[in-house]
């Protein structure tokens, strides 16, 4: 019940946020002149008028980071509940064994990344 | 009927809170940059040290019109600006300030929470980036992806490094068993948590998202009035969530000399001075390149919160 009722408090945190937003989206709404021109609406390329569409191709040289990070990010959630109770009395030494198995796990896979040299942006 | 207004007592407080200290440490910026750089500007406004600055800024913001551009996708972009403040506001609620229950809400899960809902704030820079359909703030955009790439799992870490070290997730429960060696035992930990909480702010040296000198303001190009104060408000906001969250973790938040009667003085005092030192930093550091980021995350950051996870383990064990 305690653990229900925490997370309806910071539910309604959420909630006075969202009137938060509401109430200074409305009354900036009320005290801000509106003008358009179609000049003020043109997308901002510095001053000149914009070439082709924003929406542009672009090349994006750290999708390697994005895998790495998804292993990683996967395996360092499994610290967490772990770390609560590692150090519990039965626990001690076979934990901590296995710790380093886990963090030698992780060290060899970076290592390996860096021998490959893809932490190398160019 | 005592629940209810002791709720609102609360949820009142955080928002106090929420719009108050962000403000503080921004005009604490003008005033501590001004007189770092010997600048005049900030200290013109109002007289005396130029008090009204701020209050300038507001009115200029809330009166500005709100452009949003014809080719940008509409609804998402303006509620981009939301989507980035929102996470602040509701970590707030999770953090200690002092001893016997002064915190919004105590959660069991805390830490945990708050990592999660602070990687939400992100969101709104990429959405921004890409709503806006305009060159700069994509690439601005995938300039903060890549950011995420890098600050992201040094956090985890470093906080998985102090849940061990507390045996709690909850935040309370963290300061609560705080001892004074901590902060040595923990402090490769502390400087890679606050290093990478500056990532992920986007504050100087880590703001190449927003490089003003190369991608005008990045995901914020198009933004103008409110919305644009809004993410602003979220930048500073956010300055507020990393100290206070740096001094709980690993400072010890309301220990200190008399800490059964100010307490609370004490997390303010730790997260202004980490505040102050967020504004030193702007100062002096020249902006890193967003490779030379990825590669300090990787090969230094990493390591190294991997190594005090080691140390923490092993020290744990021992003295337990």
């Amino acid at each position: 019940m305690d653990y229900f009722h925490g997370y309806s408090v910071v539910g309604l945190v959420a909630v006075v946020g969202v009137l938060f937003v509401t109430v200074a989206f409305a009354s900036g709404r009320l005290l801000r002149p509106v003008v358009p021109t179609r000049e003020k609406m043109l997308t901002y390329e510095c001053g000149v008028d914009p070439v082709g569409e924003g929406w542009a191709h672009t090349q994006i040289k750290y999708y390697v980071y994005s895998f790495l990070y998804v292993i990683f990010a996967v395996d360092a959630i499994f610290l967490f509940p772990w770390a609560t109770v590692f150090a519990a009395p039965g626990f001690g030494a076979t934990t901590l064994v296995e710790m380093f198995v886990f963090i030698g796990f992780l060290a060899v896979g970076l290592l390996y990344a860096w021998k490959k040299g893809v932490l190398e942006w160019t | 009927m005592n629940d209810t207004l002791d709720v609102l007592l609360r949820l009142v407080g955080v928002l106090v809170v929420f719009l108050v200290f962000p403000l503080l440490v921004g005009q604490t910026e003008h005033k501590v940059m001004a007189h770092m750089q010997g600048r005049l500007g900030p200290m013109y406004a109002g007289g005396f040290h130029g008090w009204a600055q701020l209050v300038a800024d507001g009115v200029k913001f809330a009166q500005k019109e709100d452009v949003v551009p014809a080719e940008a996708d509409r609804r998402i972009f303006q509620l981009a600006p939301a989507i980035a403040l929102l996470p602040y506001l509701v970590v707030l609620i999770a953090i200690p300030v002092g001893p016997d229950g002064f915190v919004g809400q105590a959660l069991d899960a805390g830490l945990f929470f708050v990592l999660a809902v602070m990687g939400v704030g992100v969101l709104g820079s990429l959405i921004a980036g890409w709503a806006s359909a305009n060159k700069f703030s994509l690439l601005g955009g995938l300039r903060t992806a890549a950011q995420l790439m890098a600050y992201e799992l040094p956090m985890l870490l470093t906080a998985a490094s102090v849940a061990m070290a507390a045996g709690t997730l909850s935040l309370p429960g963290i300061v609560e068993s705080y001892h004074w060696w901590w902060t040595p035992w923990q402090i490769v930990g502390g400087l890679v948590f606050f290093t990478a909480g500056l990532a992920e702010l986007q504050r100087p040296p880590f703001d190449m998202p927003v490089a003003d000198s190369e991608i005008i303001f990045g995901a914020y190009t198009e933004y103008t009035g409110l919305r644009f104060a809004l993410f602003l408000l979220a930048e500073y906001a956010g300055i507020v969530v990393l100290c206070a969250l740096t001094t709980v973790l690993f400072l010890g938040g309301w220990h200190g000399p008399w800490s059964d009667g100010l307490g609370w003085l004490w997390t303010l005092v730790k997260t202004a001075a980490l505040a102050f030192v967020v504004i030193w930093l702007r100062v002096s550091y020249p902006r890193l390149r967003e490779d030379q980021l990825q590669k300090l995350a990787w090969t230094v950051l990493i390591p190294l919160s991997l190594a005090q996870i080691a140390l923490t383990g092993v020290v744990k064990v021992v003295i337990s």
